[in-house]
């Protein structure tokens, strides 16, 4: 029994050839191993977890369990009742939520374990883990180079086999990014496909919980659990989940599948680009049709972005002021002192620059210029996929224009790191599902993966591609470095 | 457009932030790096486009965005206080306001 397959270890636990506490005890011998030097987890209890496992044990005698025992790495902005949750900043270092994410109840009805918190970019803000307030989570392939991010310790806790399942979280492309830099499939869904209850708020009109795996057949095990309306969540969609296995059965001959031509431009990495070719090549030989598409508004993508993404983080990070929960700056002079110094201690520079950037084009004379515009391009980048899907079941693209970069290589220019953003944030804005699947690795042996998008909902439709494609191109990986 | 250092100090104030000196050095820097880049939104035609602040709305939504205001369980006081840096009396305790 290895830690790669969720459906293996689920089978086995439920038909008790292995016990769920078995099972919790290999992963966390392996974070033990690994996490040292990877950095994947901020918070890991494995008193608790051992202890669940055996109440995951207990209840299977009494019938089978859909996630019965499965280990489940949590990003560590998502809630989790008395296990700390810092979102990766020293402003919630101690918080310990007094209540569960909706995502998390539905798990732990379903059988599976929290393994443990996974690090991520403080508040999710960064497409490297490097913005952690702890440390920086490295690439399994290769350890001077970055996970990828903000959900770069999810990714790492599958790609390094501490867990098979992971849920990450996604703005704008903060689970595509990493997944195809750690060779792990990443599903970003429609957003209001899975509840935001207990997510911690970055950009609300653009936040979806996402899952991670290593094979498309355990993202759809993962998204079936977590999936569906949810009362406390008004932005859930009140639409049935649909069984993404019996779509997974259906054949992909036949599919029409676009290639939009503003995602193979400047910028992008000659490597990457032939080994995105290949992987869309490969799609031809399952039978489906490639069209040559255009998203013309793409190229406003990062600014529209950085304008909604900071506005409305400036507005949901003003929930940290030193009273409720989390850091409070010692012996203050006064209230607004309390406020300034808690929040300029606690925050990290670039949850400060994107607070600030916000804070600007909300401002009084600026709302309309900046806010007000970027949502009306915001429809335009939206109209561009409802035409593209008008002609196609779904669109191939690189997820990123390079492989995974080196540490400290983008800290010193955010505009540079935001610019690593552009294949993903258009999926966010238009509310569309998108996920990475391993296409191949470098010279230098470095994963890349391959960008599946498709109309809202269709979570069905890239499951069915992305297994398809996984099935019949396996990707051959290198050992880890750990 | 060009941003001043007074005008940072300004949108900090806004934010309950405070910068040092160098910090604000490099910041003025790379605000105006980032405002340069989103300026571009202004090449693009808006006229006549309405706004999308949601892309998920169902036609049927107003069902389901509104419900019965009713009282439902919620967490206990001493729980919410738990978290707080400073509580007394079941309330969250600060420094003086008046």
């Amino acid at each position: 029994m290895n830690l790669r397959d969720a459906h293996q270890i689920r089978d086995a636990v439920n038909s008790g050839e292995i016990t769920a506490k078995e099972v919790a005890a290999m992963a966390l011998r392996r974070i033990e191993e690994a996490n040292r030097k990877l950095g994947a987890f901020i918070t890991c209890d494995s008193e608790k977890v051992l202890e669940r496992s055996g109440e995951i044990d207990r209840k299977v005698k009494n019938g089978r369990l859909p996630l019965a025992g499965v280990p489940v790495a949590v990003k560590d902005n998502i809630c989790t009742r008395n296990l700390r949750t810092t979102c990766g900043s020293r402003i919630l270092e101690n918080y310990v939520p007094p209540y569960n994410a909706t995502v998390i109840e539905r798990l732990e009805e379903a059988g599976a374990v929290i393994i443990g918190k996974a690090n991520c970019d403080e508040f999710a803000m960064g497409s490297s883990t490097e913005n952690s307030a702890f440390h920086p989570t490295r690439n399994p392939y290769d350890l001077d180079r970055v996970s990828g991010g903000s959900s770069g310790g999810s990714a790492v806790a599958v790609a390094a086999e501490m867990a098979p399942l992971a849920l990450g979280s996604e703005t704008g492309g903060s689970v595509r990014q990493p997944a195809s830099f750690c060779n792990v499939v990443g599903l970003k869904p429609s957003y209001g496909r899975v509840s935001r209850y207990g997510l911690v708020a970055f950009a609300s009109s653009l936040d979806c919980i996402s899952p991670i795996a290593r094979n498309p057949r355990d993202v759809a095990l993962l998204l079936t659990y977590i999936a569906g309306r949810d009362r406390r969540d008004s932005t859930s969609v009140p639409l049935p989940v649909p069984d993404y296995f019996a779509e997974m059965s259906k054949p992909v001959r036949g599919m029409r599948l676009g290639i939009p031509r503003e995602f193979f431009g400047e910028g992008l990495d000659p490597e990457v680009k032939s080994i995105i070719e290949t992987g869309i090549r490969n799609t031809e030989s399952l039978g489906c049709e490639l069209v040559e598409i255009s998203l013309p508004h793409t190229k406003y993508a990062i600014a529209d972005y950085y304008i909604i993404a900071p506005a409305e983080a400036s507005s949901n990070l003003a929930r940290y002021d030193g009273v409720k929960y989390g850091f409070r700056v010692p012996d203050p002079a006064d209230l607004q002192d309390m406020y300034r110094r808690t929040r300029s201690m606690g925050f990290g520079a670039e949850v400060k620059r994107r607070i600030m950037i916000g804070t600007y084009a909300l401002s009084s004379g600026y709302y309309e210029a900046y806010y007000g515009r970027a949502m009306r391009v915001r429809t335009l980048i939206k109209q561009d996929y409802d035409r593209a899907f008008e002609k196609v079941d779904a669109l191939l693209s690189p997820v990123s224009p390079t492989p995974a970069f080196r540490l400290g290589e983008k800290m010193s220019d955010p505009l540079a790191m935001y610019l690593s953003d552009i294949y993903t944030v258009t999926a966010n804005l238009a509310g569309i599902p998108s996920l990475s699947v391993p296409c191949g690795f470098t010279k230098g042996g470095l994963p890349v993966g391959l960008q599946m998008l498709a109309n809202q909902f269709e979570e069905g439709t890239l499951l069915r591609l992305a297994d398809a494609y996984a099935r019949a191109c396996p990707v051959d990986a290198p050992p880890l470095k750990i | 457009m060009a941003i001043t250092r007074e005008e940072v100090l300004k949108i900090a104030d806004l934010a309950k932030l405070r910068f040092s000196e160098e910090e604000l050095d490099t910041f003025v820097v790379q605000f105006q790096h980032i405002l340069d880049y989103i300026e571009q939104l202004k090449q693009v035609d808006v006229e006549n486009v309405p706004p999308t602040s949601h892309v998920s709305l169902t036609p049927d939504f107003e069902k389901h965005m509104f419900r019965e205001d009713e009282v439902q369980p919620s967490l206990p006081v001493e729980e919410s206080l738990a978290d707080a840096p400073d509580h007394g009396s079941g309330h969250f305790r600060v420094p003086k306001v008046i």
